[in-house]
């Protein structure tokens, strides 16, 4: 063999050429101009998710409908009544007998029970007068808000010496709470950068996961390998554009989340940037892996919101906090992604810039990437099944 | 006669594609098997486990009553005892504890007087609902430990007293809402997928094709694609339903014909709204991403996750086409309430008006791409 | 690696062997033991039916799979420790070659040229040439997915060859192309051999591309069953070849389908209007009782003689040899002359600006084989779909058994059968429960049911896979599975669209002759191909171009037409690239131009 062929050899084993990246960047980014199909999945489904969801979910309980029961309409009873009805939690119905309210609740026309019993006034003045309170604990955790907003509003009464005994004063002790990063109690601040979080996994993942197995569906792979091209460079020309789309979707679903919702964004805008791209990698490493493997659109397409979106909505952390789950659960749930990139986000949007939450998240992000990433590698092998 | 023949032919032709593969078999009995047993543990509002630190500032015999009741309730648990303020931010930020508990210097001495202490609670709010209800549990503790005070000490009752009980979920679990409420959503993402694919992948082949110069109506071939979806719908959903009784022990309190009834009009809309999917969609990758916009939109707005009530009015008029707001409603009425028929029948004739418009729907598109 | 280096090989491969494992987790051998030496500079054709290996060879050699044993060195490298270096040198055409289809000519150009990092300064020249041997100039900013079959296949040519490759490995490049492109296909081939040395090595299943190449490896079962230079396989047929006259009343189809499972005969096809045998040889031809009584005369032998008659050597080996057609109630050619069974009258259909089919006008008679010929995307299909109600027309009159199917109650299809271009079948179920489904479906019952499901089996030989799931059949299968579930009814009008596209020579052969019995039964059958040489089974056709019908007749009729402009008597390609050749001269350049 003529040395000259020799010095090919050398040249084609030396690894990645950035001419080639380049290039195969240059042809994916003119597909994605080309074809809306990638733009709308990355731009408008993001934007149209963010819109619908933000304004849709809420954990903050108002206007519960509740009944009243006053059996004796005595003056200390009317002016429990009066401090329902100023209250903005609820919306208060009066009735006159127990049947009355029992029928609305099974009729599902209000959510609760308030009953002050007929000798209410006469058990008031020997003390320990029976408060009945009766909740729809269907949703438990609504149950739960709606109970204790009964309570505080009932508070002011149970505090007030018995009777008018003045002076027999008791030790009560009394919580003063603050909610740190969220004073107003406005559940939007932590479903915003969850819901960033969800729609991105979903967006990311299925912007790969479509079109690597497009191209192993339409052959265009085949004949891609049968030239010095690296099975990574190829890889890496998928992500970049998918990247730069991707974080521009991230980033509008993100200034939703401050200039419509009004959540606060606390930390630094360039670390919201560079974890969010962190996170993107993966979500799009994901996509890459599933479609690698599957090889196949269709298939990919459905893992991929089968493996992203209900696993996102459960075990991310972005509605139930997850420390009350079962160990087992939570170690599931440290597989997905999502979850870090939830804590890190609701820190970053909320408190600021913590690092010990911002680190080890990060960490366990970039080993995600990486995992993913190197088996998608293994799986992209220039060899065909 | 001759056209019901035709459609069970096509009804065992599809029931015979999806079960006859093992593979394809566990695929429709492990995922909703699975997921029901993980997110049901996963899908909690309820605390266990809350971490917290104290900063006690009286140490006195009153503060450590009051502290050993908080960690006698099982759920707060102690992991930092603070000597200044200077760690309380570093604890909640970086979220090792929950919350700060602080009892100011006087403590005792003003539960003594009678008058009222008072007790700080910092609370990490970056997830308000979480804080909220740790919150909570702190105040009924709180007010017990009132209680026991006063009764030690010889004090008169409170004037009046609250005897809060909840209906239907008496120690407010968060499972007995969700589980339930899995029994709608699962079976309603399977479903959708299901038959908005058969259509598009018979399309795809090209057996649609084939079925269109058979003797084949419209409307048998809608029949056909129905119905075996339908049949694997209830078996999944009764899946689900054995993990919720027997499993999680979450008691029924309704009747299984009531449920069954409500369940089969939700899984036809569900069906309804499938084909309809199908029917719009010309390749595969369509019918999954059409599949996708109808299931996420309508898994969030059902009202599992976030009530329907908490939502704004428009929105919550867009709620009133999603099938599975109904089905959940269903669901939680007859299992958890015990509603009878007549209970739940406003939330069946929406279920049933929602089929009739989407099978419409469907069967229009239908003819009107094919014949 | 050095030792090799000093060989003249292009490729080289001993035993090599691959193995798969399919559907049912069973393991074949794709290829077995295949020893091959290529040298430089020549067209070397791996001919063989489907299945035999073709493709999993031609993968092998570009590095796509590593043998199971064996090696195969290309270009002094192993494939197997060194596919980079192989692939560097290289150009490979896949089957189906991925263009990007929302790139335009240039730039897939540019991206192949960047991957193999071809200079600047280079390129504009290296374009030039390959523009101008493509006849793609004019393209280069159309995006390749609105470019015709033809040219994307040109094109993907094209991309292979930036490189200036030593070897040039194409898999089926001429499949699903037009007789015109297939021929510009081929000189360009050549002209790459001729003028730059390149060795090229491609797999094909047409018969009569093997005769151009200048070596052949026939492979079948992952075997080589003989390789040498065409003339050397035609000369396995010398002296058994012999062109037989149809006597009077005798269809030329009619006299093939008597003669193609006759004892001592191993292949019988049409041949214009005459029918052309291989004998096997072992006994003298003249005293065969087929050819009894027929005026019969000795033929140069070709290619395609002496592959049948090694193919046939081995039959015993797996090909399944063609079933007798039954006897045939033959109904009398006057009864049907009159029966117009379909009518088809100034038929357009448009979509958006496109026309897909343009004022199309043709009959049916009952009993006949009517043929629509064409290449792809000229409107066969659509016409096709019109016809059997799937698709609404734009204007123009349809009339199937003298309905519109269209308007017509459902149980007016129960009068037709319908074979889609991909054999569509449900391939979960299996063949059984695929001919239980359609039987139910076009209301069978009972013992009329089982009946037919006896005879479909018995018929298409499928008793022997009843169990196996649809997708797992093998083409042939496939193919006669569709046709089974499509006769179930007994229809009186069967349509058949591109029943041999992507069926090897065999099952081809097998499929007509079934075809043939049909027709005798009075079946109408209407069918579509893009294989010329096939019109010679219609008794009537339509060449459609374009959406156009360019010409329409008896194939004799159409050879006609062809025979005004040349000597001799020619084949139907040749007579179809005249017809196609004059219609492009006279219709205007746009209609060129234009995306197909």
């Amino acid at each position: 063999m003529t040395p000259q062929i020799d010095d090919r050899s050398a040249r084609d084993d030396s690894g990645m050429r950035l001419g080639r990246i380049r290039s195969l960047i240059r042809k994916e980014s003119l597909q994605v101009i080309r074809d809306p199909s990638s733009i709308a999945i990355a731009l408008v489904l993001p934007v149209f998710l963010i819109l619908l969801f933000g304004y849709a979910l809420s954990l903050d309980v108002k206007e519960v409908p509740l009944a009243l029961v006053l059996e004796n309409p005595t003056p200390t009873a009317t002016a429990v009544a009066g401090a329902f009805k100023l209250s903005n939690y609820f919306k208060v119905t009066m009735v006159s007998t127990m049947q009355e309210a029992i029928t609305r609740m099974d009729d599902r026309s209000i959510d609760g029970i308030v009953r002050l019993a007929y000798d209410f006034d006469r058990a008031l003045s020997s003390g320990g007068a029976p408060i009945q309170v009766i909740v729809r604990g269907v949703d438990a955790n609504r149950g739960r808000f709606i109970e204790g907003y009964i309570q505080a509003t009932l508070g002011g009464f149970m505090l007030q010496p018995a009777g008018g005994q003045a002076g027999a004063a008791t030790g009560t002790v009394r919580i003063q709470s603050r909610m740190w990063f969220n004073e107003a109690v406005d559940s939007h601040y932590f479903l915003v950068p969850g819901l960033v979080v969800l729609i991105m996994t979903l967006t990311g993942g299925l912007l790969t996961a479509l079109v690597m197995a497009r191209e192993w569906e339409l052959g265009t792979l085949e004949a891609l390998f049968v030239t010095p091209v690296h099975a990574g460079e190829i890889l890496i020309g998928k992500t970049v554009p998918y990247f730069f789309l991707g974080l521009v979707g991230l980033m509008l679903t993100a200034s939703a989340g401050k200039f419509l919702f009004h959540v606060p964004l606390r930390g630094s805008v360039f670390i919201l940037i560079a974890v969010s791209g962190l996170y993107l990698l993966v979500a799009l490493g994901f996509g890459l892996f599933i479609s690698s493997t599957t090889r196949n659109q269709f298939v990919a397409g459905q893992i991929v919101l089968m493996a992203a979106f209900l696993p996102a909505l459960f075990l991310s952390g972005f509605i139930f906090d997850l420390a009350s789950a079962p160990r087992a659960i939570r170690f599931v749930s440290c597989l997905f992604p999502a979850r870090y990139f939830v804590s890190v986000l609701q820190t970053i949007f909320l408190a600021g810039d913590v690092w010990s939450v911002i680190i080890p998240n990060c960490i366990a992000l970039t080993a995600m990437f990486l995992v993913f990433f190197s088996l998608t590698l293994l799986k992209t092998r220039k060899r065909l099944k | 006669m001759e056209s019901l023949r035709r459609i069970l032919s096509l009804i065992w032709k599809e029931l015979l594609a999806i079960l006859k593969d093992p593979k394809s078999r566990l695929t429709v009995i492990i995922p909703p098997l699975m997921q029901t047993l993980v997110f049901g543990y996963a899908a909690t509002y309820d605390l266990n486990q809350v971490q917290y630190a104290v900063y006690d500032q009286d140490r006195s015999d009153a503060s450590r009553r009051f502290l050993s009741t908080l960690d006698g309730s099982g759920t707060f648990k102690c992991i930092a005892v603070l000597s200044d303020e200077s760690r309380i931010s570093t604890l909640i930020n970086s979220k090792t504890a929950l919350l700060v508990v602080r009892i100011g210097p006087d403590f005792e001495r003003r539960l003594l007087l009678g008058q009222a202490a008072d007790v700080q609670v910092i609370a990490d709010g970056r997830n308000s609902n979480t804080a909220g209800t740790a919150l909570n549990y702190i105040g009924t503790i709180a007010a017990d430990f009132t209680a026991t005070w006063q009764k030690a000490h010889g004090r008169t009752n409170m004037p009046a007293q609250v005897v809060p009980r909840a209906w239907f979920n008496p120690s407010l679990e968060t499972r007995w809402f969700m589980i339930p409420g899995l029994i709608g959503m699962l079976t309603f993402v399977q479903m959708i997928v299901i038959t908005a694919m058969s259509v598009a992948r018979e399309r795809e082949q090209g057996t649609l094709d084939q079925l269109l110069v058979t003797p084949f109506r419209p409307i048998e071939i809608m029949a056909g694609k129905s119905l075996p979806s339908i049949l694997i719908g209830l078996v999944q959903m009764t899946m689900v339903l054995f993990v919720a009784i027997f499993w999680f022990n979450i008691p029924f309190q309704g009747t299984l014909w009531t449920l069954y009834l409500g369940m089969l009009l939700f899984l036809v809309a569900s069906v309804g709204i499938g084909l309809m999917v199908s029917s719009v969609a010309l390749t595969l990758q369509q019918a999954l991403l059409g599949s996708f916009l109808i299931i996420m939109p309508s898994a969030l707005l059902s009202g599992l996750n976030t009530p329907i009530s908490n939502m704004p009015h428009s929105i919550q008029y867009i709620t009133l086409i999603n099938p599975l707001r109904y089905a959940i409603t269903i669901v939680h009425r007859v299992f958890l309430e015990g509603a009878s028929f007549s209970q739940i029948s406003s939330e069946l004739w929406p279920l049933v008006l929602i089929a009739a418009c989407s099978l419409w729907f469907a069967l229009w598109m239908f003819s009107r791409r094919t014949t | 690696m050095q030792a090799h280096a000093s060989e003249p090989e292009v490729l080289n491969c001993k035993g090599l062997t691959m193995e798969f494992t399919d559907e049912r987790k069973q393991r074949f051998k794709a290829l077995d033991d295949v020893s091959i030496s290529i040298g430089r500079g020549a067209v070397t054709g791996l001919i063989g039916p489907d299945g035999a290996g073709k493709t999993t060879f031609i993968r092998l050699a570009a590095g796509l799979f590593m043998p199971k044993s064996g090696t195969i060195q290309v270009l002094g490298f192993d494939v197997a420790t060194h596919p980079r270096a192989v692939q560097s040198r290289v150009g490979y055409m896949p089957q189906k070659f991925g263009l990007y289809e929302d790139l335009t000519v240039l730039e897939n150009l540019n991206l192949y040229a960047d991957l193999h990092g071809i200079q600047r300064k280079t390129r504009s020249e290296r374009y030039r040439q390959l523009m101008q041997m493509t006849n793609l100039d004019r393209f280069t900013n159309r995006l390749a997915g609105r470019l015709s079959g033809g040219m994307k296949q040109k094109l993907g040519l094209a991309c292979t060859l930036v490189s200036t490759p030593d070897l040039l490995l194409l898999d089926e490049p001429t499949v699903g192309v037009d007789p015109l492109s297939r021929r510009e296909l081929w000189e360009i081939v050549y002209t790459l051999v001729r003028e730059q040395g390149i060795t090229v090595l491609l797999s094909t299943s047409y018969l009569d591309e093997a005769e151009r190449c200048d070596k052949t490896v026939l492979l079948f079962q992952g075997k080589v069953l003989a390789t040498g230079s065409p003339s050397q396989i035609s000369a396995i047929a010398n002296g058994k070849s012999f062109r037989i006259d149809t006597p009077a009343p005798l269809k030329p189809r009619q006299l093939q389908a008597r003669l193609v499972g006759a004892d001592g005969i191993v292949d019988a096809v049409l041949d214009g209007s005459h029918v052309r045998i291989v004998t096997s040889g072992n006994n003298p031809i003249s005293e065969n009782p087929a050819v009894e009584g027929l005026t019969m005369s000795s033929i140069l032998p070709r290619f395609e003689d002496g592959f049948m008659i090694l193919l046939r050597g081995i039959a015993g080996k797996g090909v399944e040899s063609i079933r007798p057609p039954l006897p045939s109630h033959a109904v009398s050619a006057a009864e049907n002359a009159e029966n117009v069974v379909v009518e088809v009258h100034d038929l357009f259909k448009r979509f958006g600006n496109f026309t897909a089919v343009e004022n199309v006008s043709f009959n049916v008679r009952k009993g006949e084989i009517f043929g629509l010929l064409g290449p792809n995307g000229a409107g066969k299909s659509t016409t096709f779909r019109m016809l059997c109600g799937l698709l609404p027309a734009s204007s123009g009159k349809l009339r199937v058994a003298g309905v519109d199917l269209r308007q017509a109650r459902a149980s007016a299809r129960q009068r037709i059968g319908y074979v889609a271009q991909k054999f569509s079948l449900y391939g979960q179920l299996t063949v059984m429960e695929n001919l239980e489904f359609f039987a139910s479906a076009y209301g069978l019952r009972k013992s009329r049911k089982k009946e037919r499901i006896d005879w479909a089996l018995t018929q298409f030989g499928l008793e022997t896979r009843i169990g196996s799931a649809g997708s797992e059949l093998p083409g042939g299968y496939k193919q006669r599975l569709a046709m089974a579930c499509a006769l179930m009814h007994e229809p009186d009008i069967l349509f058949l669209d591109e029943p041999t596209s992507g069926v090897d020579p065999l099952a081809r052969r097998e499929f007509w002759s079934r075809i043939n019995t049909l027709a005798d039964q009075g079946v109408t059958i209407i069918v579509t191909t893009h294989f010329m040489e096939e019109a010679e089974y219609c008794d009537r056709l339509v060449i459609m171009v374009d959406g156009r019908v360019l010409a329409s007749g008896t194939p004799m009729f159409i050879r006609g037409k062809a025979l005004s402009q040349k000597g001799g008597e020619p084949t139907m390609e040749e007579a179809f690239i005249g017809i196609v050749e004059a219609f492009r001269m006279t219709a205007e350049d746009v209609k060129h131009d234009a995306p197909n």
